[in-house]
This record gives structure tokens, C-alpha cells and sequence, in this order.
């Protein structure tokens, strides 16, 4: 238990952390949301500062960073200049559809790691660990941006595949199993991208963690007792090499967030990439902050999972009271 | 012997490549911001050697391209008129390197302007803002892993060689670092920076933005080795000879952090490249007229691109082969290293 909780403690610096730092950061920020306005004749400078100072702009770093919190605490994350409205709930609609995204394409990924890694470990050597390696190290060396590009020409040349956006024309008046149908085929593309520059990387952990564990006396002896291949492999082997898989978990998550910003504004899909870009291009300070907390949330909540799961499957760290 | 060999190959590689971006001038035929404003949006031209009545010609010709009857956006070859392919023909000056004028271009051709890439929407050759646009994106990727490894190795070694509660604060901050998806962290560091600038300024910003980012992994391989390098029997008899901490540093433990800080250099050089190919398609980094890897595809976010001009997606490909040879590099650096450590 107290391996969770310290886990805890450091997810709550963690935040505290990344909240303080973009704030510094944002006070370098030469400009504001109404800097621009300066430029405007018909805008007097007394009106810039009262809305300025309506914002709290004005205010030193450290009051307005202690109203941010306030407004954290409240779910609002601040106020959205040129949305006019609070960030949180701007932020959550986007956050949706990004979490769709990447919660999909982290479970694929998962999913086809494992297998693939597993029997790459087992054939070492022979024709199908040498094929899904090469397949990998092709897959490597192409970035997400080329390959998120690449498919979205060929969605588009070949009309098999909606191009863009998350929903089709008239989705309201589909009925629950169209709108799923509509739904799974706007996501393909995007998630096609994701789990494919996210795959190299998993499955060459997957197969190393795999061919340490091998070898292992306890394994060859069990094969001697004539356990069943799938049986000892995925039962037993896979369960041995889970340590240091489950922490690679946590970090395949913060990439697959990384790589969903930039497949989102490829693809058009409403999600939080566009989103924040937008508010980049806009100067619209607490929406890139909220954006840059938001995902760090994600990631923390994603990295505790993994320690949930590496505490249930992993008996040292359950009876070393002092586990590090 | 092998490894050493494999390590070869891969340099020969990256030089070639460097090679060929660093005198773009010669292999490009036209300048990067020459426009033809007859010619937007001119789909590659195709070398043949094979003309239409069959005759067979040894050096390759291509058809210039001519506005289809009726259309004023579609375009066809000229079979009429066969122009051939010169080489090292004198072209339109350039300064190699960006110090020696020059007029020598690897090919070019009389009476039409040849498009191997493609051409833009103003009509510019896409082949040479392809091999100019990699100056941009590669030295943006040298010099923000310059920056990276520099603060890696003076982070890492101050934690290493001092320990104690400055490694204590250094290795948190690290962390904080390592947690982060690091394109939102790269996203918010932007946003704070000025957006309309020149390009200049917007290539410098680049570079420290992702060279400032990435200085966390560098520096916690740095920090153990060095902590494992000062507890070294030669370097713990140096010290009892009065040696100073400066020159242990400098004669003892920083050679023994080379190989490390060489391949997380092989490792970030591709990705430093990547964000600004990232930053500048989304129209965060360098702006037209110059020509970089990321804002040579900005345009193929609009639909209408994409749809009909398939070749303005080729300078995506362009980064592969470099990304092939950096990661080759690694790996065979990393094989090196622990062979190295092996025989030691």
C-alpha cells in the first residue's frame, strides 16, 4: 500500500510542477491576447488596460497563478480570452474526442504488441522473428507525420475512407448502430497512425523482455512437465517478463498523447490538437496551459494504472514493504 | 571487426546525405524562390528514353508540359518537342556552402524549365526546396541537439560529481521533464514565444525551444556514468595526488561520457528535425518564402491540394532515408559501446 501511495504523492508534485513551470514560461511570453488590440486606432490604450485588468493581467505572477488555482479547483481552468468563456468545459468537449483516440489506440497497440513480440521471442532467430523485425524497423523510420499525411492521400484518392472530422453530415439522424458504424470509420484512419508509429517501439520491449525471461530454469522446466506451449507462454513466460512492460505501458501512453496532437490536425478530428493550436496562433494563455495540465492529468492517470497493474501482477512489489 | 565495419557504413551514409543537402545549389537546377507563374501546380515531368516513334536515344529527354485545350488547371505533355537532359550545365548562380559563387548545376535543360518534383502553387521547383528546405530542417536538428548535449552533460555531471541535494533537485526536475508528452511541452513553450517574426528569428526560435526541451535523458545517462566514473580505482588515485576537480573532470570522467553523449546525439538528431518539420506545418516555425521539411507540406492540410496534386506529398519521404541511417547509427554506436566495454 505504501508503494501506491508515494506513487500518489509524486502524481500530485508532478502536476503541481508542470502547472508552476508553463506559468513561468507564460510570463516570459513577450505580448498578450490584447496586444494586438495596441495596434488598433480605434481601441484607446485606457480601454486595452481596462480589459486588461479586467483579465488580471496586470496582477504579478504570483496572485494571478494563486487565482488560476482557485479556478482549478472550481473545474473552470481559467477564462478562454477569445472564446469568452471558461477553459474547462471548452477543454472537456476536445479532451472527449482525444481520449477516444488515444484510449483506442493504446489498447490496439496492446493488443497486437503482444502477440507479435511474443512469438518474435519464441522463433528467435528463424523466419518470423526476422520478418516482424524488418517490418518494425521499416515502420521506425517513418515518421508520424509522413505517415499520417501519407494515409490521408490515400483516403482520399482511393474514397474509401472518410477524410477528416470525427462525424458525417446528418449524424443526429442515424440511428444508435449507424452512428456507432459512422463513428468506427471516421476513426480508422487516425487510429491506423497511431497504433503504427506507436507499434516498433512496444513490440521490440515486448520481444527483449520475452527472451530474457526464456531461458529461465523455472520455464524449462516447465516444459518439461509437458505444460501447453500457448499456456506457458502467455501464462507463465509473459507474466515473468511483466515488469518492466507494464512501466513501458505508462510511457506509451504520454507518446500516443504526443503523436494524437499532431494526427488530429492532420485528420481534421475535433479533438485537442486543432484546439490548441488555435490558441497558440490566438495568444489564448489559459487554454494552452489547461491543454498542457490536461494531458499531463491524462498521462499521471494513465502511469497510476500502471502501477496498479504492476502491483496486482507483480508479487515482489506486494511483500517488500520498502520496494522502491 | 564487423561492428566497426557496420558503423562505417552507416557514417558513409550520413555523410553522403549531408552531402547532397549541404551542396544543394548543385543538385537543385533552379533557385528555391524562382517562381513560373505559367507552371503552378506542374505535376513531375517523366524522363524517357524511348520517343514516341520508337527510337531509342542514350541520354534521357523529357516532354515539356503544356496547358491542356479548354482547362486552365490541368496540363499535358508536349510530345511534339523533345528536350533532352544536360549535365553540368552552368544555371542560375548560387553560393555553395553559402560562401563560393557558383554556376555549375548538376543538370538542367534548354527551352523549358524540368520539374523532377514538381512544381508549387507559384510555380517553384519543388526538388530544390526540397534539398534547400533540408538545410533548414537539419541544421534546426544539429544545433538544438548542440544545446541539448551541452545541458545534458553540464546538468548530468554536476548531479553525478556533486551529488547530495543538488542531484536531489536536478533528477526531480528531470522527471518532471521525462514525464511530459513532450509535443504539448514543445506546444507550450511556443505559445509563449513570439509568433510573427522573421525567419531568422523563427529558425533561432526553434532551435532553443527544442534544444532547451530534450536536455533530461542525455542528462541522467550522463550523471551515471559519471557516478560510477569518479569511484573508478584511477580516478580515486588522481584525486590523492591532489588533483584538482577541474582537471579530474576534464582528463578523467568527461571521455568516459563520449559514447553515451554520442549516441543520444545519433538518437535526438532525427527528432529534433521532426519538431521542426512539426512546428512549421502547423504554421508554428519557419515561414515562406524559405523553404523548410515542415511548412513544404503545410499546404496539403487544405483538401483541394491533397486531391489533385498527389506530388506535393513527396517531400514527406525525404526525411526517411536520413531517419534510417540516424537510427542505424545508434544501434551500431550502442553495439559499440558495450563491445568496447566488453573487451575492456
Amino acid at each position: 500500500m505504501r508503494f501506491l501511495l508515494r506513487r500518489l504523492i509524486h502524481a500530485v508534485f508532478l502536476l503541481f510542477g508542470v502547472s508552476i513551470l508553463t506559468f513561468l514560461f507564460s510570463s516570459l511570453a513577450p505580448g498578450d491576447y490584447f496586444g494586438e488590440m495596441r495596434l488598433d486606432p480605434h481601441i484607446a490604450p485606457a480601454t486595452v488596460a481596462a480589459l486588461r485588468a479586467q483579465y488580471q493581467l496586470d496582477q504579478p505572477l504570483p496572485v494571478r497563478y494563486a487565482r488560476w488555482v482557485k479556478s482549478v479547483v472550481r473545474g473552470d481552468l481559467g477564462f478562454s480570452f477569445s472564446y469568452n468563456s471558461p477553459v474547462g468545459p471548452l477543454l472537456w468537449v476536445r479532451a472527449r474526442n482525444t481520449l477516444l483516440l488515444t484510449v483506442t489506440a493504446t489498447l490496439l497497440t496492446w493488443g497486437f504488441a503482444l502477440p507479435l513480440g511474443v512469438w518474435s521471442a519464441e522463433r528467435l532467430g528463424h523466419l518470423p522473428d526476422t520478418l516482424i523485425s524488418w517490418t518494425m524497423a521499416g515502420l521506425l523510420v517513418v515518421p508520424d507525420l509522413a505517415l499520417a499525411l501519407g494515409l490521408l492521400l490515400f483516403a482520399v484518392r482511393s474514397g474509401w475512407f472518410p477524410t477528416g472530422g470525427l462525424a458525417s453530415i446528418g449524424f443526429e439522424n442515424l440511428s444508435l448502430l449507424d452512428k456507432l458504424r459512422d463513428l468506427a470509420l471516421h476513426m480508422i484512419l487516425p487510429v491506423v497512425v497511431l497504433v503504427l508509429t506507436a507499434l516498433p517501439v512496444v513490440v521490440r520491449h515486448v520481444r527483449a523482455a520475452m527472451v530474457g525471461v526464456l531461458d529461465a530454469p523455472f520455464l524449462r522446466a516447465a516444459r518439461g512437465q509437458g505444460i501447453r506451449r500457448h499456456r506457458l507462454l502467455y501464462r507463465y513466460a509473459l507474466a515473468a517478463a511483466a515488469n518492466p512492460l507494464i512501466s513501458l505501458f505508462g510511457f506509451s501512453i504520454g507518446a500516443l498523447l504526443s503523436g494524437s496532437l499532431l494526427v488530429e490536425v492532420v485528420m481534421s478530428w475535433p479533438g485537442m490538437g486543432p484546439f490548441l493550436v488555435q490558441a497558440i496562433l490566438s495568444r489564448d494563455l489559459y487554454v494552452v496551459i489547461g491543454g498542457v495540465l490536461l494531458s499531463t492529468l491524462f498521462l499521471v492517470v494513465g502511469n497510476f494504472g500502471a502501477d496498479l497493474l504492476l502491483y496486482w501482477a507483480d508479487p515482489r512489489i506486494r511483500t517488500e514493504p520498502e520496494a522502491k | 571487426m564487423t561492428k566497426r565495419r557496420k558503423l562505417g557504413t552507416w557514417l558513409v551514409a550520413l555523410v553522403a546525405l549531408h552531402g547532397i543537402i549541404a551542396c544543394a545549389g548543385f543538385f537543385a537546377p533552379y533557385d528555391p524562390v524562382a517562381q513560373d507563374r505559367e507552371h503552378p501546380y506542374a505535376p513531375p515531368n517523366k524522363l524517357h528514353l524511348l520517343d514516341t516513334q520508337g527510337h531509342v536515344h542514350i541520354r534521357p529527354f523529357f516532354y515539356p508540359l503544356r496547358m491542356r485545350e479548354g482547362f486552365f488547371d490541368r496540363y499535358e505533355a508536349d510530345t511534339s518537342r523533345r528536350i533532352p537532359l544536360k549535365f553540368f550545365v552552368n544555371g542560375t548562380r548560387y553560393k555553395l556552402f553559402g560562401w563560393v559563387p557558383c554556376s555549375l548545376h548538376l543538370f538542367g535543360a534548354d527551352g523549358a524549365r524540368i520539374y523532377l518534383l514538381g512544381s508549387d502553387g507559384y510555380g517553384r521547383d519543388q526538388l530544390a526546396r526540397v534539398l534547400y528546405g533540408g538545410q533548414v530542417s537539419l541544421l534546426a536538428g544539429w544545433l538544438g541537439v548542440g544545446i541539448t548535449i551541452f545541458l545534458g552533460l553540464v546538468i548530468g555531471a554536476a548531479a553525478g560529481y556533486y551529488g547530495g541535494w543538488r542531484d536531489e533537485v536536478l533528477m526531480r526536475f528531470s522527471e518532471l521533464f521525462l514525464a511530459l508528452p513532450w509535443l504539448y511541452l514543445l506546444f507550450g513553450l511556443r505559445a509563449f514565444l513570439p509568433l510573427a517574426v522573421s525567419p531568422v528569428k523563427a529558425f533561432l526560435l526553434i532551435v532553443v525551444v527544442s534544444g532547451t526541451l530534450g536536455w533530461a535523458r542525455p542528462a541522467r545517462l550522463v550523471r551515471s556514468v559519471v557516478l560510477s566514473a569518479k569511484e573508478r580505482d584511477f580516478v580515486r588515485a588522481a584525486r590523492g595526488f591532489g588533483a584538482s576537480d577541474e582537471y579530474l573532470f576534464r582528463r578523467h570522467i568527461l571521455p568516459e561520457t563520449s559514447s553515451v553523449l554520442l549516441t543520444q546525439a545519433a538518437i535526438l538528431v532525427p527528432q529534433y528535425v521532426l519538431a521542426e518539420m512539426t512546428l512549421s506545418f502547423l504554421g508554428l516555425g519557419v515561414p515562406e518564402p524559405v523553404a523548410s521539411w515542415g511548412n513544404l507540406l503545410a499546404n496539403l492540410q487544405q483538401y483541394s491540394v491533397l486531391m489533385s496534386y498527389w506530388w506535393m506529398y513527396l517531400p514527406a519521404l525525404a526525411i526517411v532515408p536520413f531517419f534510417l541511417s540516424y537510427l542505424g547509427l545508434a544501434s551500431a554506436l550502442q553495439e559499440w559501446a558495450d563491445f568496447s566495454k566488453i573487451g575492456a
